[in-house]
């Protein structure tokens, strides 16, 4: 088993490198890329069977000392995770290979490679056990965005290319200086090690690398204060980059951010972490209220939907945390169809903004489709998989009686609702001016391929939906090993 | 030792705090630039006192420094020194589209600002 965790790393760097080199041939890196990522879901769905019934799975790199070595560790919140971002790169990477031709989409011979490296970093991230290998890992995943966002050069990229480069770039740094602290009190980046020794530490130190690690954290899973690279930067790049952008960059935040603070015991900070949350959903929806472009509409979304995973978090309770984690799992297929939706019709009509579109129900049923039941999902509506996760999080924050955050996620419901329905109206409704009279385009086989990755991530998720009773299991049980560091402790350790 | 390593340190991390909230990218590249030897500073000074060289094993363990942020520093450094290519690019990129290198204003947020304002005008 442990070979495996190495080649879910190691599988996609490789074919990366020479994806870069294949030069004219793209049949070469349409094999790579969709290959190693059939693998790696496949090693991800393998991990996950193997982890939920032997437990955590631990591969010590070199076979160093964890103290002074490497260590990657897959327990039950990473396999879970990793199979459903494994799965949601896949399906983008499918709808890339669709978009090839268009003007919408992004110059093939770096975004299927750089996607490799960045899907590398991903795993990395998820798998690390220490600090150190996080820094990494957040490196490559920000430098291959920062190329995905601004290799086409335009204006728009470039302009917001530099917030994002730069918020990123400060937090980054901040991280460094973060593992200073980190080392210097306790001698260690090792997680396990950690779990251990923060706790143990004085409170004033103790609040310091928590409150530390929130800012870093919080600018990649853009919180309030710190998201306002976001809105800015996601719309501008091409349509398969922002959907792998808004299913996974912030979410990988969120994870790390639950892992750490969950981990070194961080309970103090709940209160902070709640308020943090609601300020998170409300100035989110309130963005996407605002704003009258698809995609902008949909980044301002990804906020406030990060607020809910922070609310799970803040409460630290099983529940809550349970929650998080199943929100997670259900908010990256969700949002990646969301986002595809949008290129879809950008690619359609040529645009995203919601005052140039109109009618496309009548013209692309399937397409209202697609974007109506997903749609409906992030503003969980009943019998959807954002009902279910919002409802597991709004039951968590009732049992420990925080009436505040319970009261604005479900306000917050209903807003996200309106501006599902604002898109709904402007694109879907409406006659579409004098456009309607003309004819619809014959599909192309590549739209084939770009409506078929869609729809089955769009599956998928209702899948997630159906199946949310033994996902809920699991989730409890990731909580509870998290929760309880010793179990994660020993399996590191000993 | 480690008293005028945190005053480098804080020095270090003022001046390119001040060169990062300018608008102009060459400014913005030199204070990350400084950013980075401050964090890297930081982490060998989390490394405790200096000692003898490590690894090569010609002095007792107890005397030796500690490798462990040094391997550290090292990554970072040459990370950083990616990172620091990708900026002179886009400030290079920025510099051919509009002609300096200034950020530019988000027009879209604009747009929408001035839209609201002028409700509010109606009003």
């Amino acid at each position: 088993m442990t070979a495996l965790v190495g080649l879910l790393v190691v599988v996609p760097m490789l074919a990366a490198a020479v994806g870069f080199v294949a030069g004219e041939r793209q049949w070469v890196r349409d094999i790579l890329t969709v290959g190693s990522l059939a693998g790696a879901t496949a090693i991800a769905g393998i991990l996950l069977a193997h982890v939920e019934s032997e437990g955590t799975v631990v591969l010590r790199v070199g076979d160093w000392d964890p103290e002074l070595g490497i260590v990657l560790v897959v327990d039950l919140m990473a396999a879970l995770v990793l199979l459903v971002a494994m799965a949601t790169i896949l399906v983008v990477q499918l709808f890339a290979i669709g978009q090839r031709r268009t003007a919408w989409g992004a110059d093939p011979q770096l975004s299927g490679p750089l996607l490799l490296v960045l899907t590398s970093g991903v795993v990395l991230a998820f798998l690390t056990g220490d600090l150190f290998t996080l820094f990494v890992a957040f490196e490559l995943i920000l430098v291959s965005s920062y190329v995905l966002l601004t290799h086409q050069g335009r204006r728009g990229q470039i302009r917001s290319g530099m917030t994002y480069v730069a918020m990123n770039l400060f937090a980054s740094t901040l991280f460094l200086v973060g593992l200073a602290i980190v080392y210097a009190s306790t001698g260690t980046v090792n997680l396990a090690l950690l779990a251990e020794r923060i706790p143990e530490l004085d409170d004033p130190l103790r609040w310091g690398i928590g409150l530390w690690f929130l800012v870093v954290f919080g600018t990649k899973a853009a919180i309030f204060p710190l998201f306002s690279w976001l809105p800015d930067s996601y719309p501008t790049a091409p349509t398969t980059i922002t959907a792998v952008f808004a299913g996974l960059l912030t979410k990988v935040g969120v994870y790390v951010l639950i892992r750490f603070h969950v981990l070194t015991g961080m309970d103090d900070l709940g209160p902070l972490i709640l308020t943090l949350a609601g300020l998170t959903m409300v100035i989110g929806v309130a963005g996407a209220l605002a704003q009258d472009d698809v995609k902008r509409i949909l980044s301002f979304h990804i906020i406030s939907q990060i607020g809910y995973m922070l609310m799970g978090l803040g409460l630290f309770t099983l529940a809550g945390i349970a929650g998080a984690i199943v929100f997670l799992v259900h908010h990256i297929p969700v949002k990646t169809v969301l986002f595809l939706v949008g290129g879809l019709i950008e690619e359609r009509e040529g645009t995203s903004a919601l005052d140039k579109i109109g009618g496309l129900a009548q013209r692309q049923p399937l397409l209202a489709v697609l974007f109506a039941l997903p749609a409906l999902s992030l503003a969980g509506i009943p019998p959807f998989s954002g009902f279910v996760a919002k409802l597991a999080l709004v039951d968590a924050g009732i049992e420990k009686v925080v009436v505040p955050i319970v009261v604005i996620a479900l306000a917050n419901s209903v807003l996200t609702l309106v501006s599902m329905v604002k898109i709904w109206t402007g694109v879907f409704w409406g006659s579409g001016d004098d456009e309607s009279a003309t004819p619809i385009r014959i599909l192309r086989p590549g739209h084939r391929l770009m409506v078929g990755a869609t729809a089955v991530a769009l599956i998928a998720s209702l899948a997630i939906a159906a199946s949310f009773g033994p996902l809920w299991d699991l989730g409890e049980r990731a909580a509870a090993d998290l929760l309880d560091s010793r179990a994660y402790i020993e399996a590191v350790v000993s | 030792m480690s008293v005028t390593l945190a005053l480098v340190v804080g020095g270090l991390t003022s001046v390119g705090v001040y060169l990062i909230t300018s608008r102009s990218l060459t400014r913005l590249l030199l204070g990350f630039a400084l950013l980075g030897h401050a964090a890297v500073l930081a982490l060998l000074a989390a490394g405790g006192e200096a000692g003898e060289r490590p690894i090569s094993g010609d002095a007792p363990v107890a005397e030796l420094s500690d490798p462990l942020p040094q391997a550290f520093a090292l990554t970072a450094i040459v990370i950083s020194f990616g990172l620091t290519l990708f900026l002179l690019a886009l400030a290079r990129r920025q510099a051919q589209l509009t002609g300096d290198d200034l950020v530019e204003d988000d027009l879209e947020d604009r747009r929408i600002a001035l839209e609201t304002e002028a409700e509010g005008d109606d009003a």
